[in-house]
């Protein structure tokens, strides 16, 4: 596993040990009960997170349709 | 005729057409039919792993459960999200495999990573039992939206029948291409009512959103926290975990992975998704706001709330338009269900029955040939009623979640699984989630001497903690079983001991 993939850990932190410690309604941020603002606010990072370990991501740029593996020649995928 | 009535007919008969035409001179091979000829970008990919989102469980239910239970409905949005980080790293290489090894099916994965035919019949088999449930639902959901909305002049078996008939008639002839276009039509209808009402209705009854659940909490102490009790907060963590696991373990979803034209459309897909998602705050609004609007809702009856509360806001027309994108949340889901227990049947229990003897071309015409089979079948469970229904849903959730552990074990580059510790760990985790569902046990009885907290504990842990083990257990044997007769006779092994 790639060092920037641990980013992804946050996220279930965030969603799962997160809510133990803001199970309260109050204070009301930004008119949402603070559980929901809580979680509503993971998700948005979460999104954040995500695009961060794309952008950094070498597997990312493998998933390029036309990378052909080094050395390989693949007369047929290249028509 | 009244004026919701002509939203409603419009919505399923745009469905028909859309699903219909999607077919648009393709010829309907296997290939096209079940996995859209592994050609969808970005954006089909996107509605189709999407569609999951806006199903009539979580239009109706969402909103159901935030008028009814209140704070335990956020957990939807965050499995949710959860499983789109999850998708970020599982999905690219299993369709990497799929597409190398041409693979149709969900069961199709496990048959060709453990080399077993037979695996697949189990897995088939699971994924059977935990579909049909979530297609009655579906159906009816579309029931109860049609006959709401259309104020009583079409009853909801009328409505069943109607639906189940439309869905089975595109499914046929377009298959997933039917799905992807239909959820086209789906998602922008959902999404402009879905966001009208979530934030008009609070304006309208309240003032505003804060001043919503101000007056919730003035009236309800507690009620937008999690209870201390029962739905509490180590329900919550566990919920999340086991449904985020299980979220792509669905046939029909797993089955939409094959749909891409390359890997990068599910890494892309992992960022918005979880922000898309956040529409179902709106949903949850819908709900809150209904709480002391139209109070009384009991039982299954919760999951009336955002209808009884349009009628009771709006003009029919208005209401027409929410029941007609309610119609389409049950019918693309459908489409998708029906198109992989077709694909199932066909490919991974007729076909695999009958050796080598089915080619292609004759296991595409099987499967299309089941989907009015399955339909009956649905439609059949669903007028039969009863809350059964529900309880088979939330087994075939912890069901199809059986499927991960030895999945995501052979995504290893060598998996410690082997062929009898995946089917004995997969069969071990069922026949748990079967037991306790069937008998009603909760960790509350089963270990009633735990600490209050962890009896909260989704059950469904248990079985999937039961799976893990066996297939540790039953690997591990088979392992040693098998490198023991390899080792037989070389002198150093037997040195040893």
């Amino acid at each position: 596993m790639r060092a920037i993939h641990w980013l992804a850990v946050l996220p279930f932190l965030g969603l799962i040990v997160g809510p133990f410690f803001v199970d309260r309604v109050q204070p009301f941020i930004l008119g949402l009960p603070l559980l929901l603002a809580w979680i509503v606010a993971w998700v948005v990072l979460t999104s954040i997170i995500m695009a961060v370990i794309f952008v950094l991501d070498p597997a990312a740029r493998d998933d390029a349709p036309q990378a052909p593996p080094p050395g390989a020649s693949r007369s047929g995928a290249a028509r | 005729m009244n004026a919701a009535l002509v939203f409603i007919a419009a919505a399923a008969l745009l469905a028909l057409c859309l699903g219909v035409l999607a077919r648009r001179g393709r010829d309907m091979d296997l290939e096209q039919w079940a996995v859209g000829g592994r050609g969808f970008g970005t954006i089909f990919v996107f509605l189709l792993l999407a569609g999951e989102i806006y199903t009539t469980f979580t239009f109706l239910g969402g909103s159901g459960y935030a008028y009814g239970k209140g704070g335990p409905a956020y957990y939807i949005l965050a499995y949710g999200t959860l499983a789109y980080v999850i998708s970020y790293f599982m999905l690219p290489p299993i369709w990497r495999y799929a597409q190398q090894n041409r693979l149709y099916s969900q069961s199709d994965f496990f048959v060709r990573k453990y080399d077993s035919p037979a695996l697949g019949v189990i897995v088939s088999l699971v994924g059977l039992v935990a579909l049909v449930p979530y297609l009655v639902l579906q159906l009816k959901g579309l029931g109860i939206i049609v006959e709401t909305a259309s104020y009583g002049a079409i009853s909801r078996t009328l409505a069943i029948w109607i639906g189940a008939a439309v869905v089975t008639a595109y499914v046929m002839v377009s298959g997933v291409h039917a799905s992807a276009w239909t959820s086209v039509a789906k998602d922008i209808l959902i999404l402009a009512v879905v966001l009208f009402l979530g934030i008009y209705l609070p304006i309208h009854y309240y003032g505003g959103i804060g001043a919503m659940f101000a007056a919730i909490e003035h009236a309800k102490p507690g009620f937008l926290a999690l209870p201390s009790q029962g739905e509490s907060i180590w329900w919550f963590a566990s919920t999340v975990l086991l449904t985020a696991l299980g979220f792509y373990m669905w046939p029909h979803t797993f089955g939409s992975i094959y749909t891409a034209k390359r890997a990068g459309v599910f890494r892309q897909n992992a960022i918005v998704l979880p922000l898309y998602q956040l529409i179902l705050l709106f949903v949850f609004f819908v709900g809150f706001a209904a709480i002391l609007q139209v109070p009384g809702l009991k039982g299954p009856d919760i999951d009336l709330a955002l209808f009884r509360l349009s009628a009771k806001t709006f003009d029919p027309w208005v209401v027409g338009l929410v029941g007609a994108a309610g119609v389409l949340t049950a019918l693309v889901p459908g489409s998708m269900i029906l198109m992989a227990a077709g694909t199932l049947l066909a490919n991974n229990l007729v076909r695999a029955a009958a050796q080598r003897g089915t080619d292609d071309p004759r296991t595409a015409r099987l499967a299309k040939a089941f989907v009015p089979v399955v339909a009956l079948v649905a439609v059949w469970f669903t007028l039969q009623g009863g809350e059964t229904i529900v309880a088979l849903l939330l087994m075939g959730y912890s069901f199809v979640t059986q499927l991960f552990p030895a999945l995501v074990l052979s995504l290893a580059r060598h998996n410690p699984a082997t062929r009898a510790g995946a089917a004995a760990g997969i069969l071990a985790g069922v026949a748990t989630v079967a037991y306790v569902s069937l008998t009603h046990t909760t960790i509350r009885t089963l270990l009633p001497w735990l600490p209050d907290g962890l009896k909260d504990f989704n059950v469904g842990i248990i079985a999937l903690i039961v799976n893990v083990v066996v297939l540790a257990v039953v690997s591990l044997a088979t392992r040693s079983l098998a490198s023991g007769e390899r080792t037989e006779g070389m002198p150093h092994a037997q040195a040893r001991r």
